[in-house]
């Protein structure tokens, strides 16, 4: 596997000396950026690099990126004032932590104070949040570099990032030499135009800008699977933690009792530096727990004889392909050929958590949204018969139709006939779901291995085809249980499908085990070696002459 | 609109409210439930960010408590009854912002300072009858809430806001359709509110008329109370449990775990050691320490301020308590009411008043010069009794042989008084120290003045 080393970081200018401009410092200062976020800081440390340099990189690829639309705000200016920063602290031999200087991408539901936030919806549109989310502050905290706000579905809600105010997010997959070669172009485009496949949702501005190196890592969100979907179709780590560690102090709710803060990575070393900088009690947030978390460095696994993996046979979901089922049972023979125990189990109320999950989603989507009234901030209607009818039109034109389908379901549910009968119930099942698991980690299995999704990434236009419930009904089943149980789940990019597309498995763990999690997708990782992305796109010089000209970044 | 944007935060609970609510069930005589849970209670309207307000529906944080109150009978303060009203919950919940309604203009403006503080909820259960018992059990419960320091309770200021449901019925029958009346801003204005809206629904069922269950608003300019408008008919709700706030838990001594000390946990066995003395029981060590009586009690909780004041008038002279609750009660206060003057802005000092009932004790002047020093010192011009004393020259006479002369003087002058009396008629005698006191213009001691022309007399 290729992979950006310290010696490539280093190599095209002698230590000490900045990269030059020109032909030989793009492929220096990319190689940079394709690296792990480890590696890099050494590099920053060993003045290989500077941070200002890395920043200006990353805004560069991101311009070179812009038809990926995966950012939404791009924060240049004071992304290289904190680069500059950073470098200071590096010249004085202070850096603040191994994030520091690192450029990260944040998605676009998390408040960033003096940044726009607009959750991808008209009702925010030119909202300037004056306070960070704690996860971001934390990240600054550290030294990251904040370089901007990443796509997504409005609010959130969807499995494509195709449902969002700004236009929907390209997977870079689609631009890559990989997928070209598999691929029989429709139309005679150049740059598969017509048939560029999804992120998938809803945080596929992170997948998408940290598939293209456009970061280090991203912040998304998982309510649903909302991290490590679009993470399995760009082929990236995407980490959803257990419920209660990550503060949301600052992420604009979908499913209070479900959301949790997702990271994305490029490796799950990285995903574990992270996770160490952002986990922890937060007296903002009354549902983080209170434990003290003590950040961890991830051991090297080498033996596996004692690891009990289990695969639950309910995830042999309908409509799962049989490229990924193959991958599935490929991956299981791995670890038992690697002396591990792996057994089917049995989730027996997985079928009815999609459904679950849409009264709970909806009904607290519905009170969530209630204080979007067009009064306080953002849209508000012209219209101004009588205050019912400003709500009612500002809400209308605020909204999307995702968005209102679901505050009209969520309406219905908590009525007070209703209540019982769909809440209630709900909450019951959602009870069951969690047991389930209780009972399967009960019984002496560490780690659970599914798909994480049913198959690889579909094209924009098939996608669009079915509506956004539909989709998110047929993506979440895989991801879906996990944030009804609060369990910590990853996906790891395991393999290419026929079309030359990411393919990701999903492991579960049990209730604040990231630990062992992360130890067992890291030794998995680094059985599948799975493939760098050699990503094709057209640099653009700005200036007088209109260079096109195609670097490949590996 | 700073204040307005960080609305994207979840709310998360106070702990200062959960203390205030716990001390007030317990001095309410509460059953505090150890675990109490948040919903969310939906509905749109100008003043709620949210679209919603965080409170307790399901299980509030005290229930089943009892409110004690006096009231007095016929007006007078001598005779004075015990009742009881049933509490039925408190809850916390989050207060709204604050309408401002523009009728010229047709706007409303809305005030967001207040939205999502802190607030508690007493819910009383319909045990009061009238205006004046409505009054004396919202009066006491201030007095209770000032003490625990939970609330400064001021109801001008919207500390202490008050909303009371009111329904009539025939003796025997079940309670009839209450209407809840809002916008009231003082105990006076509740009183009127409550006897008002029982009048008011008594006449309309007489004329055959029927009470809708609606909100009525108090119009004190008026007196009288009117439908609310901009509140729809029913609403649901949709309550919903509050996602962001896990249920809250309480523990006493016993199901205090080892490893959490108070500090970190609300402890109500912890708080009721710590509760201060209810105003009850406040009432009945002054009564006892002074030997003053139940209703002068009443009187000095009742004034802000007052009892400080009165004990400390006490502490500072040798008059005996009994007789210095005169002095506070009927010439301080009645003072300081006329001239609606709070104990605070008193002219005059417990250190200034003191000292003048020291005079008066001393037998240096009499009552009645002693009402014209204090009048005097309310007028605030720094100077001491004593001063006023010498300069009106109102000191009571020392010296017994002056007297003694013109108490033979009187007596001189007095022919036929002395006649009478010595005869028999012992009221006359008032008369001649009338006169002795005139020609020494109240300044002598009418006991003394007595003595001597008794003496005199019977030579």
């Amino acid at each position: 596997m290729l992979r950006a080393s310290l010696r490539e970081v280093s190599g095209a200018s002698p230590p000490g000396e900045p990269p030059r401009r020109g032909e030989g410092a793009p492929r220096s200062g990319v190689a940079a950026a394709a690296g792990r976020a480890r590696k890099v800081s050494a590099a920053l440390k060993e003045g290989h690099v500077t941070p200002t340099e890395l920043c200006q990189r990353c805004l560069s690829l991101i311009k070179s990126t812009k038809f990926l639309n995966a950012y939404i705000t791009v924060a240049e200016e004071t992304a290289l004032k904190q680069a500059e920063e950073s470098e200071k602290r590096y010249r004085r031999g202070q850096p603040l932590s191994v994030l520091d200087g690192i450029p990260i991408a944040v998605k676009d539901n998390f408040n960033t104070a003096g940044i726009e936030t607009t959750c991808a919806s008209n009702m925010l549109k030119g909202y300037i949040s004056p306070y960070n989310a704690t996860v971001v502050q934390k990240l600054l905290d550290q030294g990251a570099v904040l370089l901007g706000k990443t796509n997504l579905d409005e609010f959130a809600m969807g499995s494509g990032s195709t449902d969002g105010v700004f236009g929907p997010v390209r997977n870079p997959w689609s631009y890559s030499r990989q997928y070209k070669e598999k691929s029989v172009p429709k139309s005679h485009s150049e740059d598969g135009e017509s048939n560029w496949v999804i992120t998938g949702g809803s945080s596929g501005g992170s997948a998408a800008a940290v598939s293209s190196f456009t970061c280090f890592a991203a912040l998304g969100s998982d309510t649903g699977g909302s991290t490590r979907n679009p993470a399995a179709h760009c082929g990236v780590v995407g980490l959803k933690p257990t419920y209660g560690l990550i503060s949301r102090h600052g992420l604009i709710p979908l499913v209070n009792s479900m959301d949790v803060p997702g990271i994305l990575t490029r490796c799950v070393d990285d995903a574990a530096v992270v996770l160490g900088s952002l986990a922890g009690h937060d007296p903002k947030d009354s549902t983080t727990v209170q434990d003290n978390f003590k950040p961890f460095e991830l051991p090297n696994l080498t033996d596996v004889s004692k690891l009990s993996i289990g695969i639950p046979k309910e995830y042999h979901a309908p409509g799962l392909s049989s490229e990924i089922l193959a991958l599935w049972s490929k991956a299981a023979d791995l670890f038992k050929n690697a002396g591990a125990k792996v057994i089917e189990v049995s989730l027996p109320h997985t079928r009815y958590s999609i459904v679950c999950y849409h009264v709970l989603c909806a009904a607290e989507v519905a009170s969530n949204m209630a204080r979007f009234d067009g009064l306080e901030y953002g849209h508000r209607s012209d219209m101004n018969k009588s205050t019912e009818s400003m709500y009612a039109a500002t809400r209308r034109e605020g909204f999307n139709d995702v968005v209102r389908g679901r505050i009209l379901s969520g309406n219905y549910f908590l009525l007070k006939q209703n209540y019982e009968n769909y809440f209630i119930k709900a909450q019951k099942v959602r009870r069951l779901i969690a047991n389930d698991f209780v009972k399967v980690f009960g019984s002496g299995v560490d780690i659970l291995l599914t798909p994480t999704t049913l198959s690889d990434a579909v094209p924009y236009m098939e996608f669009i085809k079915e509506d956004n419930r539909t989709r998110s009904a047929q993506d979440d089943i895989l991801t879906q249980a996990a944030n009804m149980a609060g369990l910590p789940a990853i996906n790891v990019p395991t393999g290419l499908s026929e079309r030359g597309l990411p393919l990701g498995l999903q492991f579960i763990g049990q209730s604040f085990q990231e630990k062992q999690l992360l130890t067992v997708a890291k030794w998995f990782e680094k059985q599948v070696k799975f493939p760098v992305i050699q990503l094709e796109v057209k640099r653009h010089d700005h200036g007088a002459f209109q260079h096109q000209k195609s670097a490949s970044f590996s | 609109m700073d204040k307005v944007l960080f609305l994207f935060q979840n709310t998360v609970l106070n702990r200062r409210c959960v203390e205030a609510a716990v001390m007030t069930g317990l001095a309410l005589n509460c059953s505090i439930n150890k675990k109490s849970l948040f919903d969310r209670k939906h509905y749109f309207y100008a003043d709620l960010p949210a679209g919603y307000q965080i409170t307790q529906q399901r299980v509030p944080i005290a229930v089943n408590g009892s409110l004690s109150y006096s009231l007095c009978i016929d007006n007078k303060m001598s005779q004075m009854v015990t009742k009881t009203v049933r509490i039925k919950q408190i809850q916390l919940e989050q207060d709204s912002g604050k309408s401002l309604h523009d009728d010229t203009r047709s706007q409303t403006l809305v005030d967001l300072n207040r939205a999502g503080v802190g607030l508690m909820e007493v819910v009383m259960e319909p045990d009061m009858c009238c205006g004046e018992e409505a009054a004396a059990a919202v009066r006491e419960l201030q007095l209770i809430l000032q003490t625990l320091g939970s609330s400064q309770a001021v109801m001008a200021e919207g500390q202490l806001r008050v909303d009371a449901n009111v329904s009539v019925h025939h003796p025997g029958e079940p309670y009839g359709v209450r209407t809840e009346v809002k916008n009231i801003n003082s105990i006076r204005f509740l009183a009127k509110a409550v006897d008002y809206e029982i009048q008011r629904q008594i006449e309309e069922l007489e004329n055959g008329g029927t009470i809708l269950n609606e909100t009525r608003a108090f119009d004190s300019k008026l007196g009288c109370t009117v439908p609310m408008r901009d509140k729809e008919g029913k609403q649901d709700y949709r309550f919903m449990p509050e996602p962001n706030l896990p249920p809250l838990i309480l523990y006493d001594a016993k199901s205090l775990p080892a490893n959490l000390n108070h500090q970190q946990v609300v402890n109500i066995d912890w708080i009721h050691e710590r509760l201060p003395d209810l105003p009850s029981v406040k009432r009945a060590k002054l009564v006892e320490q002074y030997g003053i009586l139940p209703e002068h009690s009443f009187t000095l909780l009742n004034e802000d301020g007052l009892t400080e004041f009165f004990e400390n008038v006490v502490k500072q002279t040798q008059m005996k308590p009994k007789k210095v609750i005169g002095w506070i009660l009927k010439d301080l206060l009645s003072y300081l009411k006329q001239h609606s003057l709070t104990v605070k802005e008193s002219p005059v000092s417990s250190f200034l008043l003191a000292d003048l009932l020291n005079l008066l004790e001393k037998k240096e002047i009499s009552s009645t010069a002693a009402k014209q020093v204090l009048a005097e010192l309310w007028k605030g011009e720094e100077k001491t009794p004593l001063e006023i004393v010498k300069e009106k020259k109102l000191e009571l006479i020392q010296d017994q042989k002056e007297l003694e002369q013109i108490c033979q003087a009187v007596i001189d002058g007095q022919e036929n008084e002395v006649m009478a009396i010595k005869a028999g008629n012992r009221k006359v005698l008032n008369k001649l120290i009338g006169l002795v006191q005139r020609e020494t213009q109240g300044r002598s001691n009418p006991v003394l003045v007595k003595q001597l022309l008794e003496k005199k007399l019977s030579q």
